[in-house]
């Protein structure tokens, strides 16, 4: 690896400052002078239709200016795909969950707007729901879609080698149910917008992860060119998936409210709204059936997945295939059969979240992989180093590794004290027992989604030397915009101070797919990387010129450019853009960019092909306190071995994986909604119990080299990896502890202590 | 409407203003002294982003009564620092990533704060419980821990 001096390094945020100080602005900070407040009017039924809605009491409320019904939409439905375009900014007809929009109140402040969506009253028939997906499937259940057969919102299927080949030759085989839990990505901000609708269109200030969503919805919606719609990125309060990634209610209601009344008009979700009606990841059931040999080898895996889809499709299918695409890794799999279904449910919409599909189907396989090692008698590090996979690599569906370190990983792992004492760390203290266990995983990185790929970089230089900064990428908290203004400093030879990168405006900046997938860093990474060298280009023919050598000897470093072997041909980087700039009627320097890795297709519908461009592997040791009267799980310290291929800014990179696993660790033992009847009973951040300080462990985390061959300076993504690997890695812990292997997410404290008790009863140690 | 006139400083500036019984102290920091610093996520006193420090104690200022500032002194993330220079916790948590997003960050330096004004020397522990009122989703608490205590060194350091 060369000598880099900016790359590599621990280099603080670059948007620290602001977000130490308050002055970062996110959407709900934003206000203007005459602005209205929205509010929506949710249904309380879960599965009605709508007979009537009466908004007259509402529009005679003093300092209400405005109600909208879903009849004003004009029939305009979203989704993902083409087909998939079921979902209405208001329901119009029919209401499939509760707390689904269906109207709304524009009003001077929000104490009024809030009132005057409590006077909207609506008549409903109510109509038997179905809230459980394996019996949303069965014939004869309720449907949530007249048209649609059995529920099923998407199916996909893969079927490569020959499964019952492979189980013929395995010497065991074996069948298990996994279920994982219902959980939110539980950003802190809650989803806002400032909508201004004027002569030239839409300009709506958001808190969107990926803008450019939200961009073609507009245009789509309201029927207006892109070039009149402006999205404006705020700072962005957490994203994870999902919800924003999307666009909602609220983001509809303001652009049209605006319309209707030429003021500017707000909305800000309050977190009820955001724990009952925001998108959720998929619960999953996966019945998983494995076969292995008796040395450890797997021979064939064959997975069935049910997903509760909830009522609307969203970005759902594209979370089914992600279940299966990925099973092919981070193990050997010569024979694979997968099935997946997306069911319909009168629940609140599953769609992405950190850790998009991988974390379901990837949690049921680690797992039974180590269920059948140890009824085979084989070492947990054994088993996954027998089947782990090297690069380069080409799954039975054709994924390509390039760069792999999961054997460095699993290594890394098995050598640590903590692993190699684990069988004298597991004594009993009092009533509380200590278990250790491991996890390797894999996940993907620079995602790509059909048809939409667009990832350009625009660097523009002043005369002074400095840059401006243009990238359609959003930096949602990752910390992305530090590591893209690192790369362009390191190809110029500057200094982070000496790029500014730009807030999100799609009036302005190019277009960008967005932030999922872990695609960032990879993608929109190698496109600042292709237009800082388009800027080095034109700067070096003019320094040529100015020394009479060829543009291939100039060196850009320290701030100074000079000619190769020649070290008295040197000047500081700002008299050459002086010089450039001021050349004839003054140059215009320029460079763009964009990303042309992992551009080949893949089949969307059989899961052949890669679904990223590269691959990272994570490697985990988690250590757990389980306490066997209470069932508590307390989580002590966790080692995660991550091969990102190089980190860019290992500061940046720990705190991700860091923040990773703790969000994992809330999935594997505390956070789950609790519902009734298609109702949250929990929709309280006191009851939806996400890790406080007090609940997250000690976590070490140790790069693993691989430098990936596509990725900007051999980089791969890093902040998805660790929620794959906490969950099985938290379970195993648990049965280290305890003997017992639980099969179902979260690890709550009762269904730990009814475990335990019915071991006791069996092993005849109970009183 | 019955408007209540009250008196309070708020970050060492006067402040008069009338508010009505119902405005709770966030609305008027965030609304009517536009200090959008300090965040509101949930508004029911569980997440800790809306905490200030009023009259030497943290509170979650969604849950306070804006009269009940009546008197006292209020402390926000804008009047940590002073004016370019940043308070030894806000160094720390650029220089140590103890913010990503940063939504729950103002919320998070008011209760470090509170905690070192008490307790200039805590141990990892009574970092984590003297943030245990404040979710954070981005950052894993690791790094916030390692903040709060080089902040703590700095302090000590006499800087």
């Amino acid at each position: 690896m060369e000598d880099h001096s900016v790359i590599g390094k621990r280099i603080p945020r670059i948007d620290g400052r602001a977000k130490v100080t308050g002055e970062a602005k996110y959407a709900a900070d934003y206000q203007m002078p005459g602005m209205l407040w929205c509010k929506i009017a949710r249904s309380p039924h879960a599965h009605a239709r709508i007979l009537n809605i009466d908004t007259s009491r509402a529009k005679r409320l003093p300092g209400v200016k405005d109600v909208l019904t879903g009849k004003d939409f004009n029939g305009w439905r979203w989704g993902w795909m083409p087909k998939t375009r079921d979902e209405e900014p208001l329901a119009t007809e029919r209401v499939r969950y509760l707390g689904e929009a269906v109207a709304a109140v524009a009003a001077v402040d929000e104490d009024t707007a809030e009132e005057a969506a409590e006077l909207i009253r609506v008549e409903y028939e109510e109509l038997p729901g179905v809230f459980d997906p394996e019996e949303a499937m069965k014939e004869g259940a309720p449907r949530l879609y007249d048209h649609v057969e059995n529920n099923i919102s998407w199916d996909f299927h893969m079927d490569f080698g020959d499964v019952e080949k492979g189980f013929r030759e395995a010497d065991l085989v074996r069948e298990d149910r996994f279920e994982t839990g219902r959980v939110i990505t539980g950003y802190l901000e809650p989803p806002a917008a400032v909508a201004l609708y004027d002569s030239s269109g839409i300009t709506l200030w958001a808190a969107k992860q990926s803008p450019y969503f939200v961009y073609r919805h507009m245009a789509d919606c309201f029927k207006l060119p892109l070039n009149r719609v402006r999205i404006i990125q705020p700072f962005i309060g957490g994203g994870f998936g999902g919800t924003k990634n999307d666009s909602l209610a609220g983001d509809f209601c303001t652009v049209l409210f605006s319309k209707r009344t030429g003021k500017p008009v707000k909305f800000v979700y309050t977190m009820e709204e955001v724990l009952t009606t925001c998108r959720r990841r998929h619960n999953m059931i996966v019945h998983n059936k494995m076969g292995m040999k008796k040395d450890g080898t797997i021979t064939a895996m064959q997975s069935k997945v049910i997903a509760d889809g909830g009522a609307h499709t969203a970005i759902g299918p594209l979370t089914m295939y992600l279940t299966g695409c990925m099973s092919t890794l981070p193990y050997n799999l010569p024979n694979f059969k997968h099935d997946a279904y997306r069911i319909y449910t009168n629940n609140p919409i599953g769609a992405a979240m950190r850790g998009h599909g991988v974390t379901h189907t990837r949690f049921a396989a680690e797992l039974q992989m180590e269920m059948m090692a140890e009824e085979l008698g084989i070492d947990p590090v054994e088993v996954r180093l027998k089947n782990a996979v090297t690069a380069p690599h080409e799954t039975v569906n054709k994924v390509t590794v390039k760069s792999c370190g999961l054997v460095e990983g699993i290594q890394e792992i098995a050598a640590n004290p903590r692993w190699k004492e684990r069988e004298k760390t597991k004594g009993t203290d009092g009533p509380v027992v200590h278990g250790v266990g491991m996890s390797a995983t894999s996940y993907l990185g620079g995602a790509r989604q059909r048809g939409h790929q667009s990832c350009a970089a625009i660097v523009r230089l002043c005369e002074d030397g400095t840059l401006d900064y243009l990238t359609g990428a959003t930096d949602c908290g990752q910390g992305s915009d530090t590591v893209l203004v690192q790369i362009i400093a390191e190809e110029l030879g500057l200094r982070v101070e000496d790029v500014d990168i730009k807030r999100v405006d799609t009036a302005v900046t190019p277009c960008d797919a967005g932030s999922y997938g872990s695609r960032v860093t990879v993608l929109a990474g190698k496109a600042a990387q292709n237009a800082a060298r388009e800027v080095k280009e034109q700067l070096a023919s003019f320094a040529a010129e100015n020394w009479e050598v060829r543009p291939e000897e100039i060196l850009f470093k320290d701030g100074a450019v000079s000619v190769q072997g020649s070290p008295d041909l040197s000047m500081p980087f700002d008299k050459l853009a002086k010089i450039a700039c001021y050349s004839g009627s003054g140059a215009v320097i320029i460079g763009k960019g964009y990303s042309d890795y992992g551009i080949e297709v893949l089949d969307f519908d059989k899961g052949i092909g890669n679904a990223g461009t590269s691959y990272s592997f994570t490697s985990q040791l988690t250590e757990v306190d389980v306490d066997t009267e209470t069932g508590f799980i307390r989580c002590t310290d966790m080692v995660i071995a991550h091969d990102c291929g190089r980190p860019l800014n290992p500061i940046n990179v720990e705190a991700q994986n860091q923040g990773a696993a703790v969000q994992g660790l809330g999935q594997a033992l505390y956070e789950e909604f609790r519902m009734d009847r298609g109702r949250t009973l929990n929709p309280t951040l006191v009851d939806y119990k996400m890790p406080l300080a007090p609940d997250s462990p000690n976590i070490e985390v140790i790069d693993i080299l691989t430098d990936d061959p596509g990725g900007p300076y051999g980089a791969k993504e890093a902040s998805e990896g660790a929620i794959v690997s906490v969950p099985p890695s938290v379970f195993t812990a648990v049965h280290h502890a305890t003997g017992i292997w639980f099969k179902e997410q979260p690890l709550t404290p009762e269904k730990v202590a009814m475990a335990l008790k019915k071991k006791r009863e069996q092993e005849g140690t109970d009183g | 409407m019955e408007m209540k006139r009250i008196q309070c400083t708020v970050n060492g500036e006067p402040v008069k203003i009338s508010v009505p019984p119902w405005r709770t102290l966030l609305e008027m920091i965030r609304e009517d002294l536009t200090l959008t610093g300090t965040k509101e996520a949930c508004g029911q006193g569980e997440c800790g982003a809306c905490t200030v420090i009023m009259g030497g104690r943290s509170v979650n200022s969604c849950l306070v009564p804006a009269v009940e500032a009546d008197g006292q002194e209020i402390l926000t993330v804008e009047g940590v620092g002073r004016g370019e220079s940043l308070h030894p916790l806000q160094e720390a948590f650029v220089e140590k990533a103890g913010m990503q997003c940063g939504f729950c960050t103002p919320g998070m330096i008011m209760s470090a704060k509170f905690l070192l004004d008490n307790n200039p020397r805590p141990d990892d522990s009574e970092i984590r419980e003297g943030i245990a009122g404040n979710f954070c989703r981005c950052t894993g608490y690791t790094k916030i821990v390692e903040s709060i205590t080089a902040a703590a060194e700095a302090v000590k350091g006499g800087r």
